[in-house]
This record gives structure tokens, sequence and C-alpha cells, in this order.
């Protein structure tokens, strides 16, 4: 099976703080590290290969510094690594961002499954997964919590919702944006991580995928930020202290107005 | 302090430390309470590729030595030395194997042992032999194709959870230290059973327990090396295995001083943090050169034994003795900064301080490795002169 999954380097949440003056995320100093989401999709694809055989191709749009995720990725069991990088592509929103990607993707062997997080945590649009799917044409499931069974031709999916989860039959090629509960994420191994450090890593820039350069960047972005702002906080906070009895008769007190 | 490790040692480093933090802290509290084997860790640490660190390559391991085998072990150590204790443990068992046995064996067990498949474990202590190895009661009779095995080992680590041991037994009583010879005893062999498990101090996740063979039949082929070769065998296992127990107490040191100072940065008592006392201060630097100097130690003793098959002994026992008596001290120290905080289970240096007593007692108490450092010396100024 030929599975790709899409990983995206984002600011370590930790460490995010917002500028004061600009109310954008100063990234200054702010360590680098590969999408939690996108971890869970890599991990699962690993898994299917090592159940099923075939190969794990990890793509990534961004700088060149993405080049140690990409590394990382391959240390955590990925076969290939190809970083879809140019100065052209920067300041992309969601729309221009799948443009790209699918347009890399083409540039790749036939894929019998693509693989993502459900939602980067850095932009959290969870768009990038549905809108890759639909440019390139494929049926897409969102929040798949479990892959059941995989005969080659199709899957079995559980996609996980409020109350439950559905059970889905998808026929392949799909792609799927998966939730951390689909698995735990592997330890990168020693032989992981010493194949990770001699591997070559394709890189792909804007003449390679023979994009379209209206459609790339900032240029191929739809998406205007008017104002950035942090929203106010309503509301009150009251804790209460003491016993449990003297907590009730407070918050008691305090409803009764209400009531 | 930088040890110039290689770009692959570091690697190692990392691999283990990620194991630790991510893994081996979360869990060390709720495992010394349950006192449950720590599977789940040891499986990643299997699927990490550590657990053939020590094993050549040809035997599907990593090809390293003492040293890149303490590398990981200091991570662990760090964390938990119940679960470093249940890891080093298979390299134990190994050792025999590795240092004595035929191709066929090593063939046959170092694979599954380097890929973490198959755990080991070493017996040699009986309730009449500890420090005396020589005390040993267990005995092996050859009947035709088998050697046939009775008698009880105790204390055993990885006991029950092991499926390969490395097991001396008497041959011949009457040809003294030439009388004993080691046999790879497998989980499922005939008359071989376990006894009950031990309730411990420290490392409480790690197992410890008897032995019992009841007219335990193994093949003839079991035999590591030759026989009557047994206690030679146990001899250059210790030798070898030793740095790893000693850098268990670097790790445990370390983890200690880490706690010892985070707490004192943050607790304060007449208005100030704790750290800002001389007193205070005082303690967590002697605390911080004791852990420098054995790590350094362990180290060089480590690549010397890497080095020099043939004259470990001593380096060995000097790693041993400094680095678990200066964790012993270090645990000791840090709830001392700790205090009453440092007593209670709510923090993790009171289960150090438990931890660190095993350091001195287990694979040849610090008294044991004493008299073997002095005779060593009493050798080499006889040659000398
Ligand atoms: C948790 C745990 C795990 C263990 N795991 C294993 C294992 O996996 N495999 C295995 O084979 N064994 C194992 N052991 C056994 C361990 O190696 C022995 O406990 C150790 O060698 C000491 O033996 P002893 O406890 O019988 O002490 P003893 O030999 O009875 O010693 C008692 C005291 O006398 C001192 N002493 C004895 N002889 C001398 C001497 N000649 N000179 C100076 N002082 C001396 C000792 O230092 C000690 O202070 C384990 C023990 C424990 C507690």
């Amino acid at each position: 099976m030929k599975i790709i999954v899409c990983v995206k380097q984002v600011p370590d949440a930790k460490d995010v703080r917002l500028d004061p003056k600009t109310n954008t995320l100063a990234r200054d100093g702010v360590q680098s590290i590969m999408n939690p989401y996108d971890r869970h999709a890599l991990e699962e694809a690993v898994r299917l290969k090592e159940k099923h055989g075939g190969m794990v191709t990890v793509v990534s749009m961004g700088p060149p510094q993405a080049e140690v995720m990409l590394r990382e990725a391959v240390s955590c069991g990925a076969d290939e690594v190809v970083l879809v990088s140019d100065r052209a592509f920067a300041g992309a929103d969601t729309w221009a961002t799948t443009y790209t990607l699918s347009m890399a993707i083409r540039k790749l062997d036939d894929f019998d499954l693509i693989l993502c997080g459900k939602q980067a945590i850095d932009g959290d649009t969870a768009q990038v997964g549905p809108g890759l799917a639909e440019r390139l044409q494929v049926p897409f499931v969102a929040y798949v919590r479990k892959i059941r069974e995989c005969d080659g031709k199709a899957m079995q999916v559980e996609r996980l919702m409020d109350d439950g989860y559905d059970l889905l039959e998808v026929p392949l090629p799909a792609l799927f944006t998966v939730v951390k509960e689909i698995n735990e994420p592997r330890i990168p191994s020693l032989k992981g991580k010493m194949k990770a450090k001699g591997i070559e890593i394709t890189v792909f820039n804007a003449s390679d995928i023979e994009a379209d350069p209206e459609q790339l960047g900032l240029k191929g972005s739809p998406t205007q930020v008017v104002r950035v702002f942090s929203p106010e906080l309503k509301g009150e906070r009251a804790m209460l202290a003491g016993s449990a009895d003297e907590q009730v008769a407070q918050l008691y007190e305090k409803l009764s107005p209400l009531l | 302090m930088d040890y110039f490790l290689s770009e692959e040692q570091q690697m190692i480093v990392d691999v283990a430390r990620q194991i630790t933090e991510e893994m081996i802290v979360p869990q060390r509290a709720e495992l010394d309470e349950t006192e449950e084997y720590p599977r789940d860790i040891l499986n990643a640490i299997a699927k990490a590729d550590l657990y053939g660190l020590y094993i050549p390559e040809a035997y599907g391991g990593f090809g390293g030595g003492c040293f890149e085998m303490a590398l990981a072990l200091e991570q662990f150590a760090r964390g938990c030395t119940g679960v470093a204790t249940a890891f080093a443990a298979s390299a134990l068992g190994a050792y025999p194997i590795l240092i004595s046995g035929s191709d066929e064996l090593k063939k046959k067990y170092l694979p599954r042992i380097a890929s973490g498949e198959k755990l080991a474990a070493f017996a040699l202590t009986e309730a009449n032999a500890g420090s005396d190895a020589s005390g040993i009661q267990t005995t092996a009779v050859l009947d035709g194709d088998h050697w046939v095995l009775n008698g009880t080992k105790q204390w055993i680590t990885n006991a029950g959870e092991a499926q390969i041991y490395t097991v001396i037994a008497i041959t011949d009583k009457s040809k003294g230290a030439r009388g004993a010879t080691m046999f790879v005893v497998e989980d499922t062999d005939p008359g071989f059973s376990y006894g009950v498990k031990e309730k411990k101090l420290g490392i409480r996740c790690s197992s410890t327990r008897e032995l019992i063979f009841k007219d335990c039949r193994i093949p003839k082929d079991r035999v590591i090396g030759r026989v009557g070769m047994g206690f030679i065998t146990v001899m250059k296992t210790l030798d070898q295995s030793r740095p790893g127990i000693a850098v268990l107490g670097v790790g445990l040191g370390q983890g200690a001083l880490d706690e010892a100072v985070t707490y004192a940065k943050q607790r304060v008592q007449f208005g100030k943090p704790i750290i800002s006392f001389q007193a205070v201060q005082h303690i967590l630097a002697d605390m911080a050169i004791q852990v420098e100097a054995a790590r350094a130690l362990v180290y060089s003793a480590a690549k010397h034994i890497d080095a020099h098959k043939d004259d470990m002994s001593k380096a060995s026992s000097m790693c041993k003795v400094f680095a678990t008596d200066m964790a012993m001290k270090v645990a000791t120290d840090a709830v001392q900064i700790l205090a009453g905080y440092g007593y209670m289970r709510e923090y993790p240096v009171e289960k150090m301080m438990r931890d660190a007593k095993i350091l001195q007692i287990y694979e040849g108490t610090n008294q044991i490795q004493r008299n073997v450092i002095g005779q060593e010396l009493n050798k080499e100024y006889t040659r000398a002169s």
C-alpha cells in the first residue's frame, strides 16, 4: 500500500505567546515541532505499512527549516520525505496550500491513501485535509479514530462523533484526517534515527510541481485578515472554598437569586 | 560536562531520554506503588532498538559495548532505577552467552535478546551463596543427552518475566573452583518453576524471585562454554556488567540533583528561596561534584573495559563502588533538601533514596568490590617490584 502523510511544522504550543502589539504569534525563540495530530497520522501510516507492506511518503509544505521535522518523521518510520518549499509559497492560506500540496502530490507515484492530522494547532482551521481531498477528487473522511479493515480496495473506518462514532466503508484511494484517539505515536528508534541522518530529502519548488504562479502564496490566497484581536473575557469566575458542605451552601446562596 | 560523544552515541542518549521523559517519569510512582513489572515501557525500549546495544551486529545487535549500554542505562535510571534494573538484568543474563557461549548458542539466543523479543536473567545467588559464590549447592548431572538440574536460586532479577536464564550449577564438587558450569535454561523446560515474588525496599517494579529446579532436564548442548568453566564466566560477566550498575548510580544521582535544585529554587522560607541559603547551596554543590566525578569515572571505566577485555576487574569494581556510594549519599541529601516534602511519596526523592540502597548490594556488595580492588593492587605492586 502506498500511503502519503501530510505534516506541518508548527510552533510548540507550550511556549506560544501573542505579540501584544500586532496580535500575531510571537515566533521568536519558539521551538518548532511536528503538528501533534500529524504525528498520529504518521504513526497510523507506519502501522498500516507494517501490517500490509508498502511505503510511507511524508510531504510537508514549509520553509527549509522543516527539514528537521522531516528527518524526525523518518526516525519514526517514514520511508521517503518530500519538502515542498519555495519563497513563492509564502503567505498561503488554506486555499493556496491545498492547491500547492495537490500539485506536489500529483508529481509523486499513485497513492492508495493520504492521511492528515485533523487540524494544525497553529491555524486550527481543519480545512487542508478536506480541501486537498477535493482538489485530488478522492473520497474524504474527517475525525477518523480507527481504521478497522483494509482489503486493498476499500477501508472500514470509524469516524469520531460527539455522541459515538460512525462506521464507514470508503473505496480507495481516499483521504482521511485523524484524531489523537487513533493511536499512541511511537518514540523514534535508534535505527530510525541513523537512517534519518543519512536520508536524502526531495525538495520540490514551484516550477518542479508545475504550479500556476497566480495560485500560489499570498497572491493565490483569497483569505484576508482584517484584524486580529484577543476576545475580551466575559463572565465572572469565583472559586469556592471550604468543605464540600460549605461549598454547596455557598453555591446555593449564589444561585438562589436566579431561581 | 561535554564527554564528546559520537553522533551515534548522542542518538542513544536522545532516544533513551525521550523514553524516560515520556514514559518512565509519568509512570514511576504508580509502578513503585503497584510493584507491577513495566512491560509496556520495556516494549517501547525494545521497539527503539536499545536491547541490543552491547550485542555484536553479527547477532542482531547494535555493536556497541559497555559504554553505549551505560549511556542508555543512565537515562533510564534518571527516571526510575526499578525500570532500569529490569532492563539491565537482560544484559546480565546475556553476557555469559556472549562471553563464553559457542557460536551456535550465540546464534540461537542473542538475536532474540537483542531485539527485546526475549528477556534474559542471570542466576548465581542461592540461600547459602551470596558474596561467597563457592557456596552454591545447585547441581547438574549428565544423564545421556541431558543435564539434570536440582536446587534453588534466590533473588533473581527478571525471574518469571524472562524466557532465557543463564544458571550456574555444580557439576563436579571435587574440582572446587573448576567444578561449576553455566547453562542456558528456558522458561518452558520441564522441572523448572518460580518461587514467590519478593517484597522489596526499592526498585519495586523489578521482579525478584526464586528459580526452582526439580529434576529439570535440559539438552546437553545448553552448556555455556566448557564444563567446569562456570566461575570464570561468572567473574567475567560481572566485570562487564558492573559499570552498568555504576551508571545506574550516576543516573539516580542526577535525577536526585535535578529534583533538589528545582525544589530549592521554588521553596520559600524566611522570605527567600532556600537556594539562597549558603548551607543549601553547599549541599547542592557537593551533590553536583559527586555526580559529575562518578560519571567521569564510570564513562572512563566503561571505555577501558571495552578496550581491554583481559584487564577489567579493578576498573569495573572501582566505578561500581564510587558511583553507587555516591548515589546513596546524593539521594539522601536530596531528601534532606526537600525535608518533610522529600519524605513524602508525593515527591520522587524518597523513592530514589529507597532505590539507591540496592546499588551498593547487588552484583557484588561494595565491600566485596573493595576486596577485589585491594587484591588487584596487591597483584599489581607485586608484579612491579
Ligand atoms: C533486589 C536484588 C536483586 C538481585 N538480583 C540478582 C540476580 O539477578 N542474580 C543473582 O545471581 N543474584 C542477585 N541478587 C543477589 C545479590 O547479588 C547478593 O545479594 C549479593 O551478592 C550479596 O549477597 P548476600 O546478600 O547474601 O550478602 P552476604 O554475602 O551474606 O553479605 C553480608 C554482609 O557481609 C559482607 N561480607 C560478606 N563477605 C565478605 C568479605 N569476604 N569481606 C568483607 N565483607 C563481606 C557483605 O558486604 C555484606 O555487608 C540480587 C539481590 C537483590 C537484593
